[in-house]
């Protein structure tokens, strides 16, 4: 049963991204500016929403596991996996928006990449999230989990600042094409439909390959507790 | 609070009084730096003042990771940390310390650094240059309070002094811009750094009191 939801969940899943590139590609217009490639913000966006998305799972799953650690160890257990998933989730779609990025980029304003704001925050948001992995990857042993839980809240507060300080130091990417100023924005309906199904296909994949990366990481703490167990039993 | 704060700080005064360990290859490794960048480019005239700022943050920046993974990694030794954990006294007492004592050295280093720095990039401050008595004390205290912190997440991995670099590079970034962006400022004298000083000032407040309300669950972490 569970299994027939995964495969079943999986196929709706593709079929909302085939549907979504349609969309994209086929259905939405012209953009009246930028023509043509203007349609990559039917991924770029959608990458970054599920990646910032992913990024404050992460960062709830760090709290979480510091406020249960002593009280509730299998709760904080839950929490680290959620922390661990969503921060190489996130990094995975925050790599898919900062490739799609300078993509754009280069035919929009002539130049791969520039030290704007935003551009600049995301890079230092995914350095830090790359360095919460290896961090994870070298601290061995059974205190890597609250080192993580550390780093994962500090890498969190880091970001408002970095953005702050990068505002003021200068600004290039355009402004936001939801909520941005007037005359801005996506009018055609056929815009707004195509990026609504984006948006569903990307979280709805992001989602799924979130909860299988928790499924891996509770698994794998399972097994490590066995081990242990095991090697406890041996001694005595 | 005080006493023990006092207690640590003497003792690792005294530790380098008597080795000189972090501050003297602290201070050849800034001077490398800055000889390293001279040479990689060339600094001649207004160019050597733009640049100059993010030479000294750079500079100061690899320099006190070298001294910052030996704070911790002395206390490893004869398992001096493990006495400090059964201490009856708060982690953060033991951590404050650290910080202020390391952030002795870095300025140390910064004002026998100064001269040579001013000499080599023949550099005349064309700002107020008093403010740059509040730029480097606050830019040293974000690198210093976060460094000391994260060196002591680190110190039980496999590799350490890998990781130290690692992990405090990317979350020191806005403290660093903020810095390189002030001195330039101060020492072009063509904008005024009041925001960045703010900006150093918030991010040394924000960072400061998590790590002194975290140091304990890293300390104690096992």
């Amino acid at each position: 049963m569970k299994k027939l939801g995964i495969g079943l969940y999986a196929v709706v899943t593709v079929a909302l991204m085939i549907w979504g590139f349609y969309q994209a590609i086929y259905v939405a217009p012209d953009d009246a500016l930028q023509g043509y490639i203007f349609r990559i913000i039917y991924y770029h966006v959608p990458s970054f929403a599920a990646a910032f998305t992913f990024f404050s799972v992460s960062f709830l799953g760090s709290i979480a596991f510091l406020s249960f650690r002593r009280s509730r160890p299998e709760w904080a257990q839950i929490a680290d996996a959620w922390a661990l998933a969503g921060a190489e989730v996130g990094v995975v779609f925050c790599s898919v928006g900062l490739t799609t990025g300078p993509l754009w980029g280069r035919r929009a304003w002539g130049i791969w990449w520039t030290w704007d704001a935003r551009l600049t925050t995301t890079l230092v948001l995914w350095l830090i999230y790359v360095s919460y992995l290896l961090m994870r990857r070298f601290a061995a042993g059974p205190q890597v989990q609250t080192l993580a839980a550390v780093l994962g809240i500090f890498g969190a507060l880091d970001v408002p600042i970095v953005y702050m300080a990068n505002r003021w130091w200068r600004t290039q990417h355009p402004a936001p094409v939801f909520g941005g100023a007037e005359g801005s924005g996506m009018k055609d309906p056929a815009m707004l439909a195509a990026f609504g199904w984006n948006m569903l296909a990307w979280f709805a994949w992001g989602i799924f390959v979130l909860i299988l990366r928790f499924n891996v990481e509770r698994k794998h703490q399972q097994y490590a507790e066995e081990e242990a167990q095991e090697a406890l039993a041996a001694n005595i | 609070m005080i006493g023990a704060v006092w207690t640590h700080l003497v003792k690792d005064l005294r530790i380098e009084w008597r080795s000189k360990e972090a501050i003297n290859s602290m201070l050849f490794f800034a001077l490398l730096v800055v000889v390293l960048f001279s040479l990689a480019f060339d600094p001649r005239g207004a160019f050597s003042r733009e640049i100059a700022g993010g030479v000294l943050s750079v500079a100061t920046m690899f320099a006190s990771v070298s001294a910052l993974n030996q704070a911790w990694a002395r206390e490893i030794r004869h398992q001096v940390l493990d006495a400090q954990r059964m201490a009856p006294t708060a982690g953060s007492d033991l951590f404050l310390a650290k910080v202020l004592a390391n952030f002795l050295f870095v300025t140390i280093v910064q004002i026998a650094l100064a001269p040579v720095f001013l000499v080599m990039y023949n550099l005349q401050v064309q700002g107020k240059a008093w403010q740059l008595a509040l730029v480097l004390p606050l830019a040293t205290w974000a690198l210093v309070a976060n460094g000391t912190f994260f060196a002591a997440l680190s110190i039980r991995s496999r590799n350490r002094e890998l990781l130290l670099p690692l992990i405090l590079f990317p979350i020191f970034m806005p403290a660093l811009l903020a810095m390189v962006v002030a001195t330039k400022d101060i020492l072009t004298g063509e904008s005024d750094p009041t925001l960045w000083i703010k900006l150093l000032a918030g991010y040394d407040i924000i960072f400061t009191t998590v790590s002194l309300l975290l140091f304990d669950v890293v300390f104690h972490a096992e």
